[in-house]
Formats: structure tokens, sequence, C-alpha cells
């Protein structure tokens, strides 16, 4: 490449704001900017992706298991409410 | 069921079920039991899981799960669809939390939201000594690049092992930044949900999600690189 990213953004920045740029919530300038170095950066491009990875992963732990006790317990609550 | 009724427009987008939430909450409101075994089999395991996020021990947020259930029968007249069904149960769960916790005197985690945003966590995202050093021509770029995951093939992410690590990660952060990663990255709420329901500004919140999720990040790349 011809223009070296150094002045504009370094990586050890864009980790800081990388979550705003996820957010959507960096100014336009700011954003383009991100973009700019995202094009030239490829170690900035694989944390990037790192970070989707990681919240992809975190959105698998939901676990919505009953416990039937507990359903239980909750309708015998309902039908008390019910007569009041 | 209940078809050709307007839902509300209350539901946010993407935000699958609620409008189903809202049809539930009318057949409620008449006293439906179907439709409260639905609601409950839907919300009870997540509200216990979301209050042993604010309360010291699983049997206390079993009971604040069920307190939450009370609340919302007894508040169901009272309703006006001004928040989706979700955030309503959700803020009845997060005072019946914060109500408990008072009685009990215990340090809450919710103390932790009035502080500074960060909640006096300076940690960097990424260690520094991944980066080269100030001075060098290069000051402020990668060492050496992170893995790419995308190499790593899909089952190492899903695999039980994984995220079981994941999860215990969650659990060694800080009370704010695991109840928002929590709410936003596993419950899947918006942020504008998050905010309303903690009662934190738009900043705040991005600031301890980052924190968290650059944490879990750092956690599973150590993992990947180390298996």
């Amino acid at each position: 490449m011809a223009t070296a990213p150094v002045d504009d953004l370094a990586c050890q920045e864009l980790v800081e704001i990388v979550s705003d740029y996820l957010e959507g919530a960096l100014p336009e300038a700011e954003r383009e900017r991100f973009d700019a170095h995202l094009e030239v950066c490829e170690g900035c491009r694989r944390y990037l992706d790192q970070m989707r990875t990681t919240i992809r992963v975190v959105g698998t732990l939901t676990e919505d298991d009953l416990d039937p006790d507990a359903k239980d317990q909750l309708l015998q609550l309902f039908r008390e409410w019910n007569r009041t | 069921m209940l078809t050709g009724e307007e839902p509300s427009s209350a539901g946010g987008p993407g935000d699958a079920g609620t409008d189903d939430d809202e049809q539930l909450l009318l057949a409620l409101r008449r006293r439906d039991e179907q439709a409260f075994a639905l609601l409950v089999g839907r919300y009870h395991a997540r509200l216990v899981r979301l209050a042993s996020l604010f309360v010291a021990n699983q049997a206390v947020a079993e009971e604040v799960a069920q307190e939450t259930w009370i609340g919302v029968l007894q508040g169901i007249d009272r309703f006006e669809g001004r928040s989706s069904v979700r955030t309503w149960i959700f803020r009845i769960l997060t005072n019946q939390a914060k109500s408990r916790g008072q009685r009990e005197a215990r340090s809450m985690p919710f103390a932790a939201f009035s502080k500074q945003d960060d909640g006096g966590d300076t940690e960097p995202a990424v260690a520094p000594e991944r980066f080269l050093p100030a001075g060098d021509e290069w000051a402020g770029h990668w060492v050496s690049y992170p893995q790419n995951w995308r190499e790593t093939p899909e089952d190492r992410f899903l695999s039980a092992e994984t995220r079981a690590l994941v999860q215990q990660a969650i659990d060694a952060l800080p009370p704010n930044q695991r109840i928002v990663i929590t709410l936003r990255d596993v419950e899947g709420f918006p942020s504008t949900e998050v905010c309303n329901v903690l009662a934190i500004s738009e900043t705040n919140q991005r600031v301890l999600l980052h924190r968290a999720r650059s944490k879990v990040r750092a956690h599973l790349e150590h993992y990947l690189e180390v298996v």
C-alpha cells in the first residue's frame, strides 16, 4: 500500500473502539478511519472476526430447561391468585 | 388462537416472540392458565439465571423469580404496553432483586453501576506486549497477528467444552460487566432495553460490554491456542 496506516489508527487503539464499531456508535469519520485501517491490516481483520465469533459463541449459552417441580409450584401460585 | 387481534406496537424489531407475548398477556388477563404456563415455560429458567446475577445463591434466585411471577400476576391489569412484555417482566425481576438485596443488606452489584463508567476497570482489551512499543516505526501495531479463527473448525467453537469455558469466563467478570454481557449477548436484549432495565446510560453500557467481550475473547483465544 502506498499509504501506511500508522498515522491514522494504531491496532492498539482499534481494539479499544471495536465494540463502538460493532454497536454502530462510532461517529462517521471515526468509522471511516476504522474501515480504512481494516482494508490494510490483516491482524485487525482477524481481531474483528474474533470479536464477532466471541459474541456468537456467547449467544449459544442460553439454556431454558424448566424444572417440572418449579412449573407445578408456579401453576399452583396462579390458581391461588385466580381464586382471589 | 387469538388471531385477528391487533398486536401492540410495543414489540421491538427482531424481537421474535414479542407479538406472541402480547397475545399471551391478553389471555392471562382473562385468567387463562394455559397462557400463564406458556409464559412460565418461556421465561422462568431465564428469570432464575438473571436473578442469580444479582443475589447470593441459587435458592434466593429461585425465590426472586417466583416473586417476579407474583408481581406479573398482581400487575397484569396495570400493564399498559409501553414496553415489551419481556422488558416489563425483566424490570419486575430487577426490582425484586434490588429490594431483596436491600433487605438483606448485602452489597449489590447494582451499586457498581452508580460508580464511574467502567467501574474503575482500566485493563486494556489486549495485553500491551502484543503491540510494538513506542519508538518503533510501527508502534501500536501487532507484534504478530491474532489467530485466524476462520481456519478453526466450527465444531471447536460450539463444543460443550468451549461453551463451558466461555461461561466460566463470564462468571469471572466483575458483576456489572457480567450482567451487561449476559443481558446483551446471552439473552439478546437490545441495548436500549438493557439501559432501561439497569438504569444506566448507553455509553456506560457500551463500556461495560466492551470490557466484558474483550475479556471473554481473550480467554477464548488463550484456550484455542493451548489446546
